[in-house]
């Protein structure tokens, strides 16, 4: 077993399709939290062979969407120092700051070096003592314990020229936002199935206890996510709200508890901004004082006034408020060669999955 | 950036192992999933196994959908 092809089984696929529609009897809107989901949801085809009555909504679970334009112009800033070398994943080379990208900065000669993981920084920083190595450490939970890896290596090897951009999100507090603002009718979550491997079911139970929606840790195959909104769609038919998982091949209950330990030893929770959402308690993470030496956001630069592209749609698409399609600038002035947001430059954006599948 | 991939762990060195995705062999860090041997599967993101993948789980839920498929 590969744990991919037998996922993707016809037979199988067309089985849950008909057991969903023989058990779905009224309208109903789900999210999907994150941006891999509806990157399978369009490559599958799966909302074109629900039930009409089956809503599938795209919800915040992009990370470099959600990051605000503040912490973008932040790395452009310390990009243009003399003395630092940026180290960032790919996906943030894009996308647009106020009035520049990573990119731009990379051409006009800035040290912008892209990595594959955060223990690359390390090895880059041991390479360059003379320099300031900075890590962009962008993510939700599944990335946070391997930044805090990378922090804990930092210290233990007492390494003084590697710091962390750190803007870090949990995903749980922002479904309380979107749950609080009822902006959106939401009657259940297919469920991030890799940030789940990290933090479990715990951290979700108020979905059910406090909001009284069901909710499913999903996997991201066809048949995962087939089986996922079946399982919801079960929920809601029976009037009944509980976190359920389906992913359950890498997803435990108590989720990795080496990886939360990790996180534990280095940040502690703390309000920080969404792009769309802004300020949510809880939803990101602070450096405990130990490691605060390490904290970019010591750094003193200069960081240009924040200015968002006023027509850009990226908040509201990010909430499940607009669709892509509304937005003005969709497949005009914004595509994948000139993205205006983030949510057109990463490939788990909506917009960008919009473009590539429609 | 949530992606992650399963991998087959072919070599293991201390707190490091090589894996095998789709063909192609990349070093990866088992700091965060240490109880591994070698010929199991990993779920990798960024540079780290960030669970094992559960064999049986995965064949039971694969028995229970082609049992409902079957009963269709």
């Amino acid at each position: 077993m590969k744990f991919i092809d037998e996922f993707r089984d016809k037979e199988i696929a067309e089985a849950l399709i008909q057991r969903i529609q023989k058990t779905s009897t009224r309208p109903i809107q789900l999210m999907e939290v994150c941006g891999t989901h509806t990157v399978s949801i369009f490559r599958y085809g799966i909302r074109g062979i629900l039930p009409e009555q089956i809503r599938l909504i795209s919800g915040p679970g992009c990370p470099v969407c959600v990051t605000p334009n503040g912490d973008i112009d932040l790395a452009i800033a310390l990009s243009r120092q003399k003395d630092v070398i940026i180290t960032t994943f790919g996906d943030m080379m894009r996308v647009p700051g106020s009035t520049s990208s990573l990119q731009k900065e990379k051409a006009e000669g800035r040290d912008i070096r892209i990595i594959y993981s955060s223990l690359e920084a390390l090895k880059i920083a041991k390479e360059h003592p003379e320099k300031k190595v900075v890590f962009l450490a962008i993510g939700f939970e599944t990335t946070t314990p391997t930044v805090a890896v990378a922090i804990l290596q930092t210290k233990e090897e007492k390494l003084h020229n590697l710091f962390f951009l750190n803007s870090q999100k949990r995903v749980p507090p922002a479904l309380t936002a979107l749950l609080q603002s009822k902006q959106v009718k939401l009657d259940g979550f297919i469920l991030p199935g890799h940030v789940s491997t990290i933090i479990g079911t715990n951290p979700y139970q108020f979905i059910a206890k406090e909001f009284v929606r069901p909710a499913v840790i999903t996997g991201f195959e066809p048949l995962d996510i087939l089986q996922g909104i079946w399982m919801l769609v079960k929920q809601i038919e029976e009037n009944r709200a509980a976190i359920e998982i389906q992913y359950r091949r890498v997803v435990h209950e108590e989720g990795n508890p080496i990886a939360l330990s990790k996180i534990d030893e280095v940040f502690e929770k703390d309000e920080v901004r969404w792009r769309g959402l802004g300020l949510i308690p809880d939803s990101g993470y602070c450096f405990k004082e130990s490691f605060k030496e390490m904290d970019v956001r010591n750094f003193d630069v200069e960081v240009e006034p924040t200015r968002e592209y006023p027509e850009c749609l990226c908040g509201e698409v990010l909430q499940g408020i607009k669709s892509p399609l509304e937005c003005h600038l969709f497949n005009k002035v914004c595509h994948p060669e000139n993205p205006i947001g983030p949510c057109m430059v990463s490939i788990e954006g909506t917009c960008h999955t919009y473009y590539k599948f429609q | 950036m949530c992606l992650a991939v399963p991998g087959k762990i072919v070599k293991i060195k201390k707190n490091m192992a090589r894996v095998d995705v789709g063909g192609f062999l990349r070093d990866i860090s088992l700091d965060l999933c240490p109880e591994v041997f070698i010929g199991e599967y990993v779920l990798i993101h960024a540079g780290f196994a960030i669970q094992k993948v559960d064999e049986k789980e995965a064949e039971e839920t694969l028995d229970l959908l082609k049992k409902m498929a079957e009963a269709i």
